[in-house]
């Protein structure tokens, strides 16, 4: 015998705010250790750095006391000290490569990162602000699906797509370029949840038992196969290992919550090593990778070019040299590392900061990954619950697959490490799942008339027809 | 710099950083919400504890919310056992799951039934199921009231409403 009884949270705003100030210090401490460290004295953009990242949370924190006061009281405080811990960095690699003669292409300058911070604070701000009520986009699902297409097509279009790297990723519009891919995500999380969520009695109950699974039927694997072709499509097109594991993996992740059927993953296991398998022998690139991965350490694939294991394994020599603590901020040398402040940003962190630095930047992600699934579960409806677990599964499978590609657990891809790494528009898309995180889970702890959503829209109101059955 | 402010700078960093985790982690801890599964037992002495200044806070609601506070109990059916305060909004009970009572039962409909209160007391009213809504021994047909220990179908599945002491 049991009993179901609410229990109803303090609201948090003075929490959050509490948070915040170590948040902030984790940012500005780094900053000026950096400009102790390389210049010898304290950096005089300190508190300019310091005011802007402090407004920017600040106008945040705000926000969420006006429009989403039960929203969750630790997301915003790791994002702050997450971007900030990246701009430190950024700002770290960004004086090393300026002191030499011919500095390389992927240096970014940090005010440039802190003017997306803004413009991702900005997004975020208006995604809560214009979107009261995250039921609202379950409306729009195949809208969402469209945009996605068109997001991530367009880096193929004639004009405004750009190739980086070998990647036709980005499209580029004047000075500015952008990634799309990375804000196609967050449509295709609320594709899905709105697809799930309608769909999923039948991908649940339908189908046969084997060896204890239940099996979908043959012609329920058609948007699982759908979601692979796109992958597929993404893999060949733009060769971009990365958003195409992110997609795909996002979908079996969100058809398992929605579905409780195991069978799901094993198909997608099954879908995703085949798939691999299968371009790998076709496709050079994705063979030059695996080779990288497997065989990093030998001579010829190290000094091959192009495609050797050089960044990879520089990196794992910064975080050996950084050891248990770490070198201390400014003392290492992670800008020998190609790409050390963008993809390679945790063997940075990991050389300056240590393992001990690391595990807690780690643990700010593990974090910031269970206040959304925990949001999921706190979520009264299907689609908010399906939101919520898709959107923290992103920012937890991009760190997967980042940490995981920079200590060769699994072969190297070009995604970014959410907050934390230089780029536009990864920074723009990941404010925007903050935001996003925050609504559900204002949502999933507001007290009051939650009980409103369970009832029923149709014509029958309860006081007419008691009225007519008094009458 | 010499060695030790080197090493103060250093270590100082990582004890922030761990300040930060580690407080993230105790807020975590202090932060409860959602629904709240207990053992019968022990929600009724926490309901006696509790009593006194839960009819003060819903003191202000009126009069006639205040006099009929049910809990609905399933007696029969996968969630035999589960029971739900009933204070002043509707329940709506089905297999989908926006239902305030999700009950995973094949021959209730996805919304099912609504049960609200109306003139200080329940009614029931079937929202078109397939396999109906019964009251006592009767398949109801509009909202009908639900006195206090009338038993109600809902496919497999049998709730009560009890008056709370």
């Amino acid at each position: 015998m049991v009993t179901v009884s609410q229990v109803t949270p303090r609201a948090g705003r003075w929490t959050e705010l509490a948070l915040l100030v170590p948040a902030l210090a984790v940012g500005i401490y780094a900053y000026l250790q950096v400009g102790l460290a390389v210049n010898g004295a304290v950096p005089p953009d300190l508190l300019a750095f310091g005011l802007v990242t402090a407004a920017i949370a600040l106008a945040v924190h705000v926000v969420l006391r006006l429009r989403a006061p039960y929203a969750d009281q630790v997301l915003l405080p790791i994002v702050v000290a997450l971007n900030g811990l990246g701009l430190a960095m950024i700002e770290r690699v960004h004086l090393a490569l300026q002191a030499r003669e011919n500095v390389p292409s992927w240096d970014v300058d940090p005010t440039r990162q802190m003017m997306w911070m803004a413009v991702g604070a900005t997004a975020c701000l208006a995604v809560l602000l214009l979107l009261r009520d995250h039921r609202t986009l379950r409306r729009y699902t195949w809208t969402f699906l469209a945009a996605g297409l068109f997001l991530l097509l367009l880096p193929l279009a004639p004009v405004i797509g750009k190739e980086i790297n070998g990647s036709r990723l980005w499209i580029g519009v004047g000075p500015l370029s952008l990634q799309p891919a990375e804000l196609a995500k967050i449509c295709f999380a609320i594709f899905f949840a709105g697809y799930l969520v309608t769909h999923r009695d039948t991908l649940t109950l339908a189908g046969r038992k084997v060896l204890g699974m239940t099996f979908p039927r043959v012609r329920d694997l058609g948007p699982i196969l759908f979601a692979w072709a796109i992958s597929v499509g993404v893999l060949l097109f733009q060769r971009e290992l990365g958003t195409s594991i992110l997609l795909f993996g996002l979908f079996i992740a969100m058809l398992y919550v929605a579905t409780e059927r195991l069978s799901w993953v094993l198909i997608g296991g099954v879908l995703t090593i085949g798939g691999v398998l299968l371009l790998a022998s076709r496709i050079g690139y994705i063979q030059a990778r695996i080779d990288v991965w497997l065989h990093a350490l030998d001579p010829d694939i190290y000094s091959r070019n192009p495609g050797g294991s050089g960044q990879i394994v520089s990196g794992l020599f910064g975080m050996a040299s950084g050891g248990l603590m770490g070198t201390g901020w400014g003392e290492g040398y992670p800008q020998l590392t190609y790409s050390a402040n963008a993809d390679m940003i945790v063997p940075s962190l990991g050389e300056e900061l240590g393992l001990t630095g690391l595990l807690a930047v780690l643990m700010l992600y593990l974090v910031f990954a269970q206040r959304g699934m925990r949001t999921a579960i706190g979520v009264r409806d299907g689609f908010g619950k399906l939101l919520g677990c898709g959107l923290a599964f992103i920012v937890a499978l991009q760190c997967f697959v980042v940490v995981g590609g920079a200590t060769r657990v699994i072969p190297l891809s070009g995604l970014t490490m959410p907050f934390l790494a230089a780029g536009g528009s990864s920074l723009l898309a990941n404010w925007m799942i903050l935001a996003l995180l925050l609504r559900l889970s204002d949502g999933a702890r507001r007290p009051g008339p939650e009980v409103e959503p369970a009832l029923p829209r149709d014509p029958r109101e309860p006081r007419a027809s008691v009225a007519g059955a008094a009458g | 710099m010499s060695e030790l402010v080197l090493t103060l700078l250093r270590l100082s960093y990582l004890v922030l950083l761990w300040l930060l985790v580690l407080s993230c982690v105790g807020v975590l801890r202090r932060d409860i919400f959602g629904t709240k599964v207990s053992s019968r037992s022990a929600a009724r002495r926490r309901g006696r504890a509790g009593a006194g200044d839960a009819s003060g806070a819903e003191a202000s609601d009126g009069e006639h919310v205040r006099s009929q506070p049910v809990t609905l109990v399933v007696l029969e059916g996968p969630l035999a056992g589960t029971t739900l305060e009933l204070r002043t909004s509707a329940v709506l009970i089905g297999r989908a799951p926006s239902c305030t009572l999700v009950v995973d039962d094949d021959y209730a409909s996805g919304r099912h039934t609504r049960i609200f209160p109306h003139d200080g007391g329940w009614y029931a009213e079937d929202l078109g199921s397939t396999n109906g809504t019964w009251v006592g021994e009767e398949r109801i047909d509009g909202p009908t009231p639900v006195p206090l220990g009338m038993q109600v179908t809902i496919g497999r599945t049998v709730l009560e409403l009890r008056g709370r002491p």
